[in-house]
């Protein structure tokens, strides 16, 4: 289920600019500086990097939910018109679920408020009763009717994720934006909200978009990666080629400090991702790269470019791309 | 002698005239310069275990068994020796700590308070300390000046981590430390917490519910279900063999990335962890064990020692005593 060249991908950016302005004469922060990204029809896309790296920014920018100061959001080929109407309109066709279930539902709502919510805000009062149903069904609540009465509290954290999703699934979308969508929850219920997203994929033919920082999420369930730095996408590519061969060196280092990657000698970066308001001269990543760093760069004879050159994306096979000068050079 | 021990340990909280058995005879210990990682997911009673260490349960708790810490009851030392011990012997990072550092206060005054107030030092003998502690968990001493919103969430982390050394305590213990931090930070953090223990022979214990990170920081692990320890070993055997159905489903959340086993296939355990005030009969892990037998659903199976992994499962017995 990878991206089909003869069919519109179902969300795609095409160089994508989402800026904020400083307050007080601070800089203008580029959260997300100039992104091409394609989530095509069934496909589960994972979106990794840092924290402030502008992924969450990207997923707004994707779902409507942040204007972009320059390039596209196309859906289906066409693009996002931001218009009050339009946008409700796109709402119907892509939700989100956030990392925080017990933040996003409502504690005073029971669960079936909370999943026909979105039904009443788009005015579809037919059915209304079978399609919580279904929903509810669908995200692993079983039987549904037991559940319409409960409120928050009374659920377990993975239940209530659930719910979430089950709120996003009664509008039937083409598309979920999902952010951290396992992150504060147990280990034990991880597994199961993973594998109810790789479900709904297959069963409903759902596209996803799924924000994290664990590259162990990516590996259980997406079919490509895009690693994503100081607001562009270094590198992306077919999970298993990017995540076992990572041509970026910020994808190996990232790869190298997840403790289960122990035969890999870990590469700490120091400090935090740089400041989004002064983003470095050519490549963006070379203040913390190791390879420049350990002078490999030099002699490969590439530094000069590293630190002043303007980095194109480059392709590595087909369908894996990767923006470092080093990629040239091994790839050719 | 160990420098922690929890000896048979319970704590009962009294919930609206009901008993929620929260821990149930734990029995751990942990030597200096050794790391003991505590894995179970929420509410499985891992934080209330270690809450005894300093004396922090709450007063409704009722806490039987022995917490020692260097020989000595914590539990029933009077309150003026438990004060001069907390921060001084034994220290806490807690979870979620960016929330814990006082919003309006410098980062460096708040470091020096419990210099200030354990070994009554001078405010320029705690500035000097203070500068060093900052250093030594890797930010520069200028953030002594600075407030806790401009810090990011791993430089507050490792504030906490700084404070936690202030009074260079003999055991740290620390509490979900990395989980709300992303990869590259939390291994920056995990450095630091592994040097303090190699440099300077504290003892750890690491909460955690990712068995993933304790397999890599820890020398020994132990599994909790249900109030109890289920298994206990040497971290990689627990990690790379585990040997009870949960630990088990926690070593498989978090898959190794390249290993074919797991992709497209995540592995999650169906069913929530039981109520600490209504648990199953019998085994409490029976309801969700995949290979659960009918002796399962009689009796608690004890934590039985196998050469030098303990394991509360009955066909990890069976399978122990025939080999």
């Amino acid at each position: 289920m990878s991206l089909d060249e003869r069919r519109p991908a179902a969300l795609e950016a095409r160089g994508l600019e989402v800026a904020f302005r400083g307050r007080g004469g601070g800089g203008t922060a580029w959260a997300v500086d100039g992104v091409d990204l394609a989530l095509g029809h069934g496909e589960i896309v994972a979106l990794v990097g840092e924290s402030g790296c502008g992924k969450t920014t990207l997923a707004r920018a994707l779902l409507g939910l942040q204007r972009p100061a320059s390039g596209q959001v196309l859906v289906d080929g066409a693009p996002l018109g931001y218009r009050g109407k339009e946008l409700k309109a796109y709402r119907r066709r892509a939700q989100l679920v956030l990392q925080d279930p017990t933040g996003a539902l409502n504690p005073r709502h029971t669960v079936y408020e909370a999943v026909a919510e979105g039904l009443r805000v788009h005015g579809i009062v037919q059915d209304e009763e079978a399609r919580v149903a279904e929903a509810l069904s669908l995200a692993g609540l079983r039987p549904p009717e037991r559940f319409y009465l409960r409120y928050p509290h009374e659920l377990s954290g993975g239940q209530r994720q659930r719910v979430v999703i089950a709120g996003a699934l009664v509008l039937k979308p083409d598309v979920i934006v999902a952010d951290e969508p396992v992150s504060s929850l147990d280990a034990s219920v991880r597994g199961e909200i993973l594998a109810l997203l790789l479900r709904l994929r297959d069963e409903l033919g759902l596209s996803l978009l799924v924000v994290t920082h664990d590259l162990g999420l990516a590996w259980n369930i997406a079919d490509r990666v895009a690693v994503m730095y100081l607001g562009r996408i270094v590198e992306q590519g077919p999970t298993e080629e990017l995540l076992t061969h990572p041509r970026h060196p910020y994808t190996r280092a990232l790869l190298s400090v997840v403790p289960e990657m122990q035969r890999l000698e870990p590469v700490v970066l120091a400090g935090e991702p740089p400041d989004p308001t002064n983003i470095p001269t050519g490549c963006r990543f070379h203040p913390r790269c190791p390879v420049v760093a350990s002078g490999e760069a030099a002699r490969l004879g590439i530094e000069e470019r590293c630190r002043t050159g303007e980095l194109e994306i480059l392709t590595v096979s087909p369908q894996h791309t990767s923006a470092c000068h080093l990629a040239i050079n091994e790839g050719m | 002698m160990a420098l922690l021990e929890f000896d048979d340990v319970s704590i009962t909280y009294h919930s609206r005239g009901v008993d929620v058995p929260a821990v149930r005879g734990v029995t751990l210990s942990v030597a200096a310069g050794e790391t003991l990682g505590i894995a179970g997911e929420s509410g499985c009673g891992k934080s209330t275990l270690t809450s005894t260490v300093l004396r922090m349960q709450p007063k409704s708790a009722t806490v039987t068994g022995e917490v020692r810490l260097n020989g000595r009851n914590v539990l029933t030392l009077p309150w003026g020796q438990v004060r001069a011990l907390r921060w001084a012997e034994a220290s806490m990072v807690f979870q979620g700590a960016m929330h814990a550092l006082n919003p309006v206060q410098r980062v460096g005054d708040q470091l020096a308070e419990p210099l200030v107030l354990h070994n009554r030092v001078s405010a320029s003998k705690a500035a000097v300390r203070v500068s060093e502690l900052l250093e030594m968990v890797g930010l520069p001493a200028r953030s002594a000046r600075v407030y806790p919103h401009q810090l990011s969430g791993g430089q507050k982390q490792r504030v906490m981590i700084a404070m936690a050394l202030a009074c260079e305590p003999q055991l740290i213990v620390a509490d979900e430390p990395t989980t709300a931090l992303d990869v590259m930070v939390q291994a920056q953090v995990l450095d630091v917490l592994q040097g303090l223990v190699r440099e300077l022979g504290v003892g750890l214990v690491f909460i955690s519910h990712d068995l993933s990170v304790l397999s890599t920081t820890c020398d020994r692990i132990a599994v909790m279900y249900a109030g109890r320890v289920v298994e206990e070993g040497p971290a990689a055997d627990v990690f790379d063999h585990p040997q009870h159905p949960y630990a088990t489903a926690l070593a498989g959340a978090f898959p190794r990335v390249g290993d074919t086993r797991y992709r497209y296939a995540p592995s999650g355990l169906p069913g929530d962890p039981p109520f600490p005030g209504d648990l199953p009969v019998g085994c409490p892990f029976h309801p969700r064990c995949p290979g659960a037998m009918d002796e399962c659903r009689m009796a608690e199976p004890p934590l039985l020692q196998i050469g030098d992994r303990r394991s509360a499962c009955l066909r990890v017995h069976s399978t122990g005593e025939r080999s």
